[in-house]
């Protein structure tokens, strides 16, 4: 694991129908505002744990952290734009994807 | 759990100028659809691991990507019927999210489909005869064709029963199925190369030779991805009798020579580039001398039986001008734009070839939605013989079109936002889906492409500036063709921004040639800004009739490199 310099969440595909999920505080969420934001790298460990177990339960795929900044309400923002694409969904077509569903509309 | 209305059935009179499945293709496509079933529910239900169920997932043409699974079907040398197009847009409509997006490899993915439903999707697929299959992998790919196949005035011959005839050699080939790296065939009939067959790993073109004989020139080492090559002659001549058994031979010894020990130096181009076409050429002939020929001996019957499926259409005789369409083009400059920008020349009088344009001003090119889909399979149903073609440069061609129709086939397009008559010129951009779907890019590209389309929406500057291809890769893997675009831009990742690296004086046709880096990255923002001063120089500085790339040959490149340098020091900060 690389040296831990911002806080993180964990993030994946999910099996059956290939969306972006976030781990939450339970289990998997398809908002990211809802995603358990590591503090430490104890706390990034835990939740690489928890994302190697699912992995292997078959429930998601392609699970990494990625560095986030934490916003004024709290919510988690990529520091990566492209992890800020998969947050949201295509930046060129805003009615599909996440942020058809309401996530913010904010890179 | 599959689909069938009756909307779905093509016109019963539809003459069949395809190849038509026979009972062998129908069963082998069946029992692959429920392979893959069995497959998806082992992988459900915890039998297969990702690590094993991946590969299968990937020889069913299923990627993961960045908001989701990708679907990529064969459309093999982009020849489709009415009847399959309505298909594409009836699983569109049912497991994705209403639009399909056709590819440089003339293919269609779909963006959004769920694991769960993929083996519905490909049984739909299979019950009008397409699939998935070898649409990713080491294996030989979907072969690519000149979208006017068959139809071309400058043709020698239709490359179309060549590359059938190569589907059926190609597919689940035992020996070609692991390759050391994917594999890429593009074939052109014609004497102005529509298929890029210099940038493939191996580009045929038919030729006749002295005695009158039509047989193969072969092309191989040609390629894009991170390191470009254009491809090199390493026979002028293969007889038709002769092209699978050279082709097979050509294999195995890119099979036992080529690289397995790094992906980035797999491909042919680079064995090719590293031992010298000399070498190559040498154990290809060498192989080809000592190879048992005898599995090759029905190969002359076969081809015949191939082509037999592609006999031409019921053709009317008709005059070659048509006085409805010379009214139809005085009455209606918009269509006479139209006429004069997308539609080509036939070789049967009184018909044309029509380009439809799917980059609209602003659009995602390459981009339908379901609605246009059917729009274009009932067009084609009415006015060209239930037949369509996907170009390689993303667009769609209705193949034979009467003149006399040309009009009232026109309003059906515009009616559909499928008339904008750009075909060849600047804002008929390639462009890869990029950072905004593709899980492997660097940066988005399909913005770039809309914010040069709208730099030049102008239609009648865009006229007067003439053919010029801009070509857009999201990374460096060139899936949009940056390397050949006459403007070619790059999308990559610069101190965590996107960042766009231009180049100029790439060529996809016959006098190829791989696009030189203009400078230092430039901003997304700054894109056009730059491309706009780069074609206003080529405007101020061409000759008569002289197309961009010429213009750039002639004065060379650190003439327009110069006019960047002009343009910073003015203060426009570039
Ligand atoms: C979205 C998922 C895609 C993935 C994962 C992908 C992957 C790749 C990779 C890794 C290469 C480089 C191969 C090499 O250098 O050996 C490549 C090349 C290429 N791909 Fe894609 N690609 C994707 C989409 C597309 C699309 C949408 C098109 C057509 C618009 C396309 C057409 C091509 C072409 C024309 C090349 C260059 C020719 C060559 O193989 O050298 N790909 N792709
Ligand atoms: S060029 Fe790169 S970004 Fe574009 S489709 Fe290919 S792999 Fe994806």
């Amino acid at each position: 694991m690389t040296k831990f310099k911002h806080p993180q969440i964990l993030l994946a595909s999910n099996l059956k129908d290939g969306e972006v999920v976030f781990l939450g505080h339970n289990g998997w969420e398809r908002d990211f505002r809802h995603a358990r934001i590591a503090k430490s790298q104890e706390e990034a460990q835990i939740l690489e744990t928890i994302g190697k177990t699912d992995y292997s339960a078959n429930i998601i795929v392609d699970v990494y952290l990625t560095d986030v900044e934490i916003t004024d309400d709290g919510a988690p923002r990529p520091l990566h734009y492209r992890e800020k694409m998969r947050i949201k969904g295509p930046s060129v077509r805003h009615d599909l994807g996440k942020q058809a569903r309401g996530a913010p509309d904010e890179h | 759990m599959s689909i069938n209305n009756s909307n779905t059935l093509s016109r019963i009179n539809s003459p069949k100028t395809t190849y038509q499945y026979d009972q062998f293709d129908k069963n082998f496509i069946r029992e692959r659809v429920a392979e893959f079933r069995e497959q998806v529910r082992r992988r459900l239900d915890g039998s297969l691991t990702e690590e094993e169920f991946r590969p299968f997932r990937l020889m069913n043409g299923l990627y993961l990507q960045l908001h989701a699974y990708m679907l990529r079907v064969a459309i093999p040398y982009g020849t489709l019927t009415s009847q399959q197009m309505r298909r594409l847009a009836e699983i569109a409509d049912r497991w994705d999210k209403g639009y399909g997006h056709f590819t440089t490899r003339q293919n269609l993915q779909y963006n959004w489909p769920k694991l769960i439903d993929t083996p519905d999707i490909l049984e739909a697929l299979a019950e009008v005869d397409m699939h998935a299959i070898q649409t990713s992998g080491n294996c030989i790919r979907n072969v690519t064709a000149d979208h006017f196949a068959g139809v071309a005035a400058d043709e020698i011959e239709d490359p179309r029963p060549t590359a059938e005839f190569l589907r059926q050699w190609s597919s689940a080939h035992p020996e070609f199925s692991f390759l050391p790296r994917k594999f890429k065939i593009a074939i052109t009939g014609a004497t102005h190369d529509r298929a890029a067959t210099l940038a493939h790993d191996i580009g045929l073109r038919l030729v006749q030779n002295a005695s009158g004989d039509i047989g193969y020139c072969v092309i191989i080492g040609g390629g894009l991805g991170r390191s470009p090559f254009i491809g090199k002659i390493i026979r002028e001549y293969v007889p038709r009798a002769a092209l699978l058994a050279y082709l097979e031979a050509i294999m195995r010894v890119y099979n036992r020579y080529g690289r397995r020990d790094n992906k980035y130096k797999a491909r042919i181009k680079i064995l090719v580039h590293e031992k010298g076409i000399e070498t190559i050429r040498a154990a290809v002939e060498k192989e080809f001398a000592a190879m048992d020929h005898t599995a090759f001996q029905q190969d002359t019957q076969e081809f015949e039986r191939v082509a037999a499926s592609f006999a031409p259409p019921p053709y009317e005789t008709l005059p070659s001008e048509s006085s409805k369409l010379t009214k139809a083009r005085l009455e209606t400059p918009a269509f006479d734009h139209f006429v004069s920008v997308n539609v080509s020349k036939h070789k049967i009088a009184g018909y044309a070839i029509v380009t439809v344009s799917l980059k609209p001003i602003n659009g995602i090119p390459g981009d339908a939605t379901s609605h246009q889909m059917c729009v274009l399979a009932d067009a084609c149903d009415r006015f060209g013989f239930g037949e369509l073609r996907v170009s390689h440069e993303q667009n769609i061609i209705l193949p034979h079109v009467k003149k006399d129709d040309l009009y009232t086939l026109w309003q059906t397009l515009d009616a559909a936002d499928l008339a904008t008559a750009n075909a060849g010129l600047v804002s008929d951009i390639i462009s890869c889906p990029g950072l905004d779907y593709c899980s492997l890019a660097t940066a988005r590209s399909i913005p770039i492409a809309q914010a040069i389309s709208l730099r030049f929406s102008d239609m009648a500057r865009q006229r007067r500036i003439g053919k010029l291809g801009i070509k857009i890769s999201g990374c460096i893997n060139a899936c949009g063709h940056h390397h050949i675009g006459a403007i070619g831009v790059l999308g990559l990742e610069k101190k965590g921004q996107e960042s766009y690296q231009i180049t100029l004086g790439g060529d996809p046709g016959f006098s190829a040639s791989i696009g030189e880096i203009l400078g230092p990255g430039v901003s997304a923002d700054q894109v056009p800004e730059v491309i706009e001063h780069l074609v206003d120089f080529y405007l101020a500085e061409r000759q008569e009739n002289e197309a961009f790339i010429d213009t750039w040959r002639r004065l060379g490149h650190a003439r327009f490199k110069d006019v960047l340098r002009r343009e910073g020091e003015d203060g426009a900060d570039i």
